[in-house]
């Protein structure tokens, strides 16, 4: 019950929390002070009460998506430990759902993209498509690899870090550089895409959502902060030495090591420019052999039990 | 003598050829390597009169011809790239036919061409996969509105055509309409990024017309904010690539020292433009012992601040990445397109307007910048190397403690019957000017030209290859004006 109403406090207040600090980080490089951490609070208060405007040549497809986005990003937090306590649902290969309510959550917005016929927007959902094609495979050599390195089937005992020899280590590096890349990637972060850009020849995410207003645009901000979250978390979980218990210290634990990581990526995205649009999938390979070296350290090791 | 590249022709010393003569000597001419600066024409009763402008050494030679704009003369482009421009101009503006001309679209669309922007049909590249993207003409942000149609193949861009024009205000025929002694105003903006480029340009042109030689202490006033003025724009340049690209220290830092210079200008002469600096026989800059050091210690600060930023730029391995190869014009490319300034000089072709040094450049030189790259990371790169150059000259001026007030002697009556034509190195390249008067002493013509006009199309050959996502970085990297070639 207390894992539980943890879970759900973490996601409500979080991903709110994540995105100000990046933001805050980001700031204080660049010598300004920053907003403050709530901002995304405010800004999607402002955005509900909004009334959207709509292109005439788009159709239902359009308006759905933001709602796809959002309700698939809650779906793929719950199986996610996201206070260190645990998740709030487990089942056995709960990690393919995670993979494929993320690919949903995508497709809902490629074709909410596709669907305004504008070409900068196609443009950005042919980018988003070829980089969720190699990113998938990553999510699932990660995943499996720790399932196989821990003998268990769900994602949140998976996540639980078992050091217990120079393989394990191994797999547990490789494990945690593939995630940061898939962080970057999946929250469309520098980088790989620049989320503060004005410049919609070069966005990602950004150009995809060029349409959307009003509450539909406070859905899809929504979703990238518990995205971003999310997948923060994810990394957390494997750095967490406490993973798994339940206690107070355990639940400090793993915010604050979820607020390092956020950062963490601050501090790249300050100090480290974008990458070129056709390196990002070699950038991507990067995490996918990464994750195959992960994989294939658990080799010996018994597998399920 | 006049420290800019400026000079006044008796009409009746010009030497006028036949089209076919005149047509052979810029052939010649660009034979023995003189480069053109500006041909324009001028219309005069039924005919049009074509003037071709060149830059021999440090001086300016002129020639002129006169055609019937329904026969016109057969074009030069095909032999020439670098008169593309003018070729497409004199079409535009005066309806000279231009025979065989490759590609006569129109520079802006004046007057009744305006109408037919929105149907001019683009080059189409055909083909199952190719695609098109059209970005503009109303962009993102506080830009100025200009179009591009892009030819896609994925990510790949096969060809850009620029469509420019919306921001043509009809400069050249209001510079007529009102006494030629107090156009400053309007000079300064003709682009309003280059202000103290074109105001000084007038001012010299007006100058050499009415045969008045100006006091060095207003020269040199001038030369100081030309030179605030470049490391203004260039750190502005700078913030905005590095923001382009991502990264953040230099967007932040960059911007912040623009600041401190664009305040320099403006304890200086009352505007952060650098407008109202530079009148004719005058100037209004103020320097006195106070604001002489305060303007050293922001050059101080300028060279201070910015050499660790510069150096964090440079040596950020992921801003070189992003840079290099990008958006490469070569040497040769440059010298064929006729590219000037900035463009030109990172591609390794030595145009500088202030060299050979003449006036009070001799007492004071200052260093000729280039780089050989001609990809975005060379224009950033060259960027760097003027600021530094022209914060080096201001602090060898500042330290022999000049003063000086606004003044403005009463300009002279004009001479009549004279060309007179004005270059000045402004930060993005030459800024030119020709004023010419008729028989009576008043202005007949007016003929500004911004460096925009000849650059756009290095900016289209240099795009062509590279990825779509790449061009905001090289349009970011030449940074050309939209006001300024729409005139």
């Amino acid at each position: 019950m207390t894992s539980a109403i943890a879970n759900i406090l973490a996601l409500l207040v979080m991903p709110i929390v994540v995105t100000g600090t990046i933001n805050r980080v980001k700031a204080r490089w660049a010598g300004r002070v920053g907003p403050p951490i709530f901002q995304l609070a405010f800004d999607l208060w402002r955005l509900v009460r909004k009334t959207p405007v709509y292109s005439k040549v788009t159709t239902p497809v359009f308006r759905v998506g933001p709602a796809i986005v959002l309700v698939t990003s809650v779906a793929s937090a719950c199986i996610v430990p996201l206070a260190g306590t645990g998740s709030l649902v487990a089942f056995s290969f709960d990690f393919v759902w995670f993979a494929y309510v993320w690919s949903f959550g995508r497709v809902a917005l490629m074709l909410g993209a596709l669907d305004t016929g504008s070409s900068f927007e196609g443009m950005g959902a042919s980018r988003e498509a070829t980089f969720a094609t190699l990113l998938e495979p990553v999510l699932f050599l990660v995943a499996g690899a720790l399932c196989l390195h821990g003998g268990v089937r769900s994602f949140e005992a998976a996540l639980v870090p078992h050091l217990d020899g120079p393989s394990a280590v191994v797999m547990w590096l490789c494990a945690i550089g593939a995630l940061m890349i898939v962080i970057q990637v999946e929250a469309a972060r520098m980088p790989v895409d620049d989320p503060t850009t004005h410049l919609e020849l070069t966005m990602v995410h950004e150009v995809m959502i060029l349409d959307h207003g009003g509450p539909e645009l406070a859905m899809l901000q929504a979703a990238s902060a518990i995205k971003t979250f999310v997948a923060i978390s994810v990394a957390a979980t494997l750095l967490d030495p406490l993973a798994g218990e339940s206690s107070i210290l355990a639940i400090g634990a793993h915010l604050g090591i979820c607020l390092a990581i956020a950062i963490g990526l601050g501090m790249i995205e300050s100090l480290v420019a974008r990458l070129k649009l056709r390196i990002v999938p070699q950038y991507i390979v990067v995490a996918l052999v990464s994750a195959g070296i992960a994989l294939l350290s658990t080799l010996g090791r018994g597998g399920f039990s | 003598m006049s420290s800019v590249l400026a000079r006044a022709i008796p009409v009746g010393e010009i030497e006028v050829l036949a089209i076919d003569a005149w047509r052979a000597q810029l052939l010649a001419r660009a034979q023995a390597r003189a480069r053109p600066v500006i041909v324009y024409g001028r219309r005069d009763a039924a005919r049009v009169v074509l003037t071709a402008v060149h830059q021999d050494g440090a001086g300016l030679v002129a020639a002129r011809t006169s055609v019937d704009p329904a026969t016109g003369y057969h074009e030069l482009t095909s032999s020439l790239p670098a008169l593309h421009c003018f070729e497409r101009e004199l079409h535009e503006q005066l309806g000279v036919r231009v025979a065989g001309h490759p590609w006569l679209k129109p520079v802006r669309f004046e007057g009744r061409d305006q109408a037919a922007m929105g149907s001019y049909p683009f080059y189409r590249v055909d083909g199952k996969e190719v695609h098109e993207v059209a970005v503009g003409p109303i962009h993102a942000g506080v830009i100025e509105p200009g179009s591009f149609r892009f030819m896609c193949f994925g990510e790949h861009v096969l060809h850009l055509e620029i469509h420019l024009g919306y921001q043509h205000r009809g400069v050249e025929a209001r510079l007529l309409q009102r006494d030629p002694r107090a156009l400053a105003p309007w000079a300064e903006t003709i682009a309003g990024d280059t202000t103290i480029g074109h105001a000084w340009a007038y001012a010299a042109a007006l100058e050499a017309l009415a045969g008045h030689e100006v006091a060095p202490e207003h020269e040199l006033a001038r030369a100081v904010m030309l030179e605030l003025e470049r490391v203004a724009m260039h750190l502005a340049g700078l913030a905005g690539l590095a923001a382009d690209v991502g990264f953040l220290p230099g967007a932040a830092t960059y911007g912040r020292l623009r600041t401190t210079a664009i305040n320099s200008s403006m304890r200086l002469c009352g505007s952060r433009f650098g407008r109202g600096a530079v009148r004719p026989c005058g100037s209004g800059v103020t320097l006195d012992d106070e604001l002489r050091e305060l303007l050293r210690a922001n050059v101080q600060l300028l060279r201070r601040d910015g050499a660790i930023i510069d150096d964090s730029f440079e040596h950020a391995r992921s801003v070189r990445h992003r840079l290099a190869g990008v958006g490469v014009v070569s040497a040769d490319l440059a010298m064929q397109l006729g590219l000037v300034g900035m463009a030109a000089r990172s591609a390794g072709v030595a145009i500088d307007t202030r060299m050979p040094a003449h006036g009070l450049y001799e007492h004071h030189p200052i260093a000729l910048c280039t780089e050989t790259g001609g990809d975005c990371w060379a224009r950033a790169q060259l960027r760097i190397s003027e600021i530094r150059a022209s914060l080096d000259w201001l602090d060898r001026v500042l330290a022999e403690r000049p003063t000086w007030r606004p003044a403005r002697d009463p300009v002279p009556a004009l001479a009549p019957s004279r060309l007179a034509i004005a270059v000045v190195e402004g930060w993005r390249g030459e800024v030119v000017h020709c004023l010419e008067t008729g028989e009576d002493g008043a202005l007949v013509h007016y003929k500004a030209q911004d460096p925009s006009l000849r650059n756009w199309m290095g900016l289209a050959l240099a795009v062509r290859g590279n990825d779509i996502s790449d061009f905001p970085i090289c349009n970011k990297s030449f940074d050309l004006s939209y006001c300024g070639n729409d005139l």
